[in-house]
This record gives structure tokens, C-alpha cells and sequence, in this order.
């Protein structure tokens, strides 16, 4: 044991750490140094075990599930602070209560028991979540309306409407395509305070509906046809959240 | 809402938030795996992970973009010093070869296994003191590169070469420590 370099530069070389100049003089060095080679060696064989032994340990579920809903609750809990109680504000909240409450009157449970729009829910709201992932949720991340709307030409045989709201709270932040129960669907994507709204687009022949509304999951869905295009808005946000950008997706 | 409590509270608006869900959050598993390594137990480190991504949710506006990965493994490495501290400070003051601390689900049996190599490894890293586990962990099994590695660790970048050459020397001498001995030293702490 009296070559210092096993103790040193040969990790610098074995993790390809060292400059061209200063790994070339190392391969000059085990030319003549038998006991680097012999440590280089051990050191490879030991770094090949470390690294098929399937070491790296991933995250358990549970862990997953618990981070993405503590970061919700804050998310909640930031949206309750920052409220400004200015006096205007609390008629947009009654007038929303209202709303709510109107809706609310002709979304009894009982009236959404509807197979159809059940099966539709879930696998809208499967494809809300599968957007909340890393990377799922635009294709095109634009908040002008005139950025995403033609980003959708020549994609769908349809038009979305798309409009920003942003004066009224609701902010465009993209669009994507989708594909829901096989059909491909258009994504426009909405910010209520710090949650996110996906609304689903796609074309129906059935005549304009007054909104149904469930939940899953957590997750609430608000349906409703019109001008020939089948709708559902699904998000965190409370269901008069989800009334509200109902009210101005159909003024 | 006092504005007393509004500042105690950070608000990320939703770019903030998309932005932390799409750079911060695919490294989950990096933060769980090196909190599972630092602690020795899979149970703590999913505790502790859980903390630290509060706390890099917490702290992300003080995040000006780079290496999202290294900024989380930063905070988790913190995390990790902090509750061993607590709870368990003796691990950061044990050095090399004093004594070794199996986790206490390793029964005798699951090390006697011969030829696991997965066992023997996973044995020997956690006999190692951490301080020389973290940067086996962070070179070996997350692929850092030195200067990640000096970010994530604060120690200085020139010296993450002789840190690894020694953390890879103590790992080597365990590894030729025969079978037996392990097993009792280990039995002696079970």
C-alpha cells in the first residue's frame, strides 16, 4: 500500500470526474502501477454489485397518495387566507351560494344516478387525475384564448370553444387532447385560485341539458350539453366553483 | 384572515404549483430512497420524506431554477440530519468499525442467508457512518455527479473525491469481514 492515487484520482477516474489531461496521466500511471490496476478493479467489481443488487428503494404509494393530498389541503388552507373581504366580494359569494344552492336543487343525488353519465364521470375524472401527473396536463400552455383555439385545428374534427376568464376568476392556462372511453376529446384547462379545472369537449347531437353533478374521489364533475357539444368540468374546487365557470362557458 | 396569519402562510399561485408538481415531485422516489438509506429504515423514511416535501413546497420560491433534483435531496439530506439528531443522534457521532447497528427487523436467519448479495450490501452500507453512506448513495445509487454531490452534502466539491475514496475503502473492509462476524456482531445488538 504506497500508491496514493488508489486512495484518491482513481475515484476521480472511476466516476468520470477527471479532466481529459488528468485522466490520460492516470492511464499513463497503471502502466506501471500494478497495485492501481488491482484497486481499479476491485473498485469496478464493487460498483457492479452496488448496482445490480436493485438497491435504490422507490417510494411507497402510501407516501405518494399522502404528499399529493397534504399538498391539496394547503393548497385548500392558502385559498381560505387569502380571501380579501372586501364588501363586494361577499356578493359574489352569496350570488354564487345562490347559484349553488338553485343548481343544487336539480342535482339531487337521485337525478344523477344516470348509467350513462356515471361511466362517463369516472373515466373523466381517471382522466383528470392522469393530468395531474408530471407533463400530462397541456399541450399547448398558452393563457390566450387566441393561442390555444387554433392550436386545436387540424387535431379534432370539432371546434372547442375557448374563452380565458380570467377577469371572473377563472384563468385559461392551455388545452390538450385527450382520448376518454376511446374518443378523443378536447382539454381546455382552467386555474380556480390555486386548483385546476380540466373541462372535456367533445360533440353530441343530443339537445342542450341543464348540468349534472357528482363527485369521485374527491373529485367533483359538473355535466351539461350544449350548442351540440357534450361538456364536463372536473376539478378539486367545490362544486359552485364548478357552477360558476359552468355559468360562463354557456353565457 | 389577520394578516399576522396570511404571512406565516406561503401561497404559491398556480404556476408555482404546476411548476412544483412538474419539477419537484417526479423526484419523490430519489427523496424516499436516500431518506431510506440515511435513517436505515424504510418506515421513518417515508415519514421523513413526507416532511421534506412539505418543507420543499414550503421553500419553493426561494427555488430559482437548476437542479430541482439536488435542491430536493438538499432539503431531504437536512431532514434526515435533523431527526437523527433527535432521535437518534448517536448515528451521527458513531465512527467506522465501533460498532455495527443492524435494523432490528434483520433477524439473524435473513443475514445467514449465504450468497445474498442484496442482504450483504444493504448490511454493509448501513454499517457504514453516514456520513460516508451518503455520498456512497448519492455517487452510487442516484448517479450524482461530485458537484451534485457537494451541493446536496455542503461539503466543499474538492473534497467529494477523498470522501468516496474513503467511504469506498470502510465499505470494501466490511465486505471481507467474514460472514460470521457480521452475523455476531449483529447478534450481539439484536
Amino acid at each position: 500500500m504506497s500508491c496514493e492515487l488508489t486512495q484518491s484520482v482513481l475515484h476521480g477516474y472511476i466516476d468520470g470526474e477527471l479532466d481529459a489531461a488528468r485522466a490520460a496521466d492516470f492511464e499513463r500511471h497503471l502502466i506501471s502501477c500494478a497495485e492501481c490496476v488491482t484497486a481499479l478493479e476491485a473498485q469496478e467489481n464493487l460498483r457492479s454489485s452496488l448496482q445490480h443488487a436493485a438497491l435504490h428503494e422507490r417510494a411507497p404509494a402510501s407516501l405518494r397518495q399522502t404528499v399529493q393530498a397534504e399538498l391539496g389541503t394547503r393548497t385548500r388552507a392558502n385559498v381560505v387566507s387569502i380571501r380579501n373581504p372586501a364588501p363586494w366580494r361577499f356578493l359574489a359569494i352569496a350570488a354564487t351560494l345562490l347559484l349553488a344552492v338553485s343548481l343544487g336543487w336539480r342535482l339531487l343525488p337521485g337525478l344523477h344516478g344516470n348509467g350513462r353519465q356515471t361511466e362517463w364521470a369516472s373515466a373523466v375524472v381517471d382522466a383528470h387525475l392522469r393530468s395531474l401527473q408530471p407533463g400530462h396536463l397541456e399541450d399547448v400552455q398558452s393563457t390566450d384564448q387566441h393561442t390555444v383555439k387554433p392550436w386545436f385545428d387540424g387535431k379534432l374534427d370539432f371546434a372547442p370553444p375557448v374563452h380565458d376568464f380570467v377577469a371572473e376568476g377563472f384563468p385559461l392556462q392551455g388545452g390538450r387532447l385527450d382520448v376518454v372511453r376511446g374518443r378523443t376529446v378536447a382539454v381546455l384547462v382552467y386555474a380556480r385560485r390555486k386548483h385546476l379545472i380540466n373541462v372535456f369537449v367533445w360533440p353530441t347531437p343530443q339537445p342542450d341539458s341543464a348540468p349534472l353533478s357528482g363527485s369521485e374521489l374527491g373529485y367533483h364533475w359538473l355535466e351539461w350539453r350544449r350548442s351540440g357539444m357534450e361538456m364536463y368540468a372536473v376539478s378539486d374546487v367545490s362544486p359552485e366553483d364548478l357552477a360558476q365557470l359552468h355559468q360562463f362557458l354557456t353565457q | 384572515m389577520s394578516a399576522g396569519v396570511e404571512g406565516k402562510l406561503d401561497v404559491l399561485d398556480p404556476q408555482d404549483q404546476l411548476r412544483f408538481e412538474q419539477l419537484v415531485l417526479p423526484h419523490l422516489d430519489a427523496a424516499f430512497n436516500l431518506a431510506r438509506w440515511l435513517l436505515r429504515g424504510r418506515a421513518d423514511a417515508e415519514d421523513v420524506a413526507q416532511e421534506s416535501m412539505l418543507r420543499a413546497f414550503r421553500f419553493f420560491r426561494g427555488f430559482h431554477g437548476g437542479d430541482a433534483r439536488a435542491w430536493l435531496l438538499q432539503i431531504v439530506r437536512n431532514t434526515c440530519y435533523t431527526w437523527l439528531e433527535k432521535n437518534r443522534s448517536v448515528d451521527l457521532t458513531t465512527e467506522f468499525n465501533e460498532e455495527l447497528h443492524p435494523q432490528p427487523s434483520v433477524s439473524p436467519e435473513t443475514l445467514a442467508i449465504a450468497g445474498d448479495n442484496r442482504e450483504r450490501l444493504t448490511r454493509a452500507l448501513e454499517a457504514l457512518p453516514v456520513r460516508f453512506r451518503e455520498v456512497l448513495i448519492l455517487r452510487e445509487l442516484e448517479g450524482c455527479s461530485y458537484k451534485e454531490i457537494a451541493a446536496i452534502t455542503s461539503i466543499p466539491i474538492g473534497t467529494v473525491m477523498s470522501a468516496l475514496a474513503r467511504a469506498r475503502q470502510r465499505l470494501q473492509q466490511i465486505l471481507t469481514q467474514p460472514a460470521t462476524q457480521l452475523k455476531q456482531e449483529a447478534g450481539r445488538e439484536l
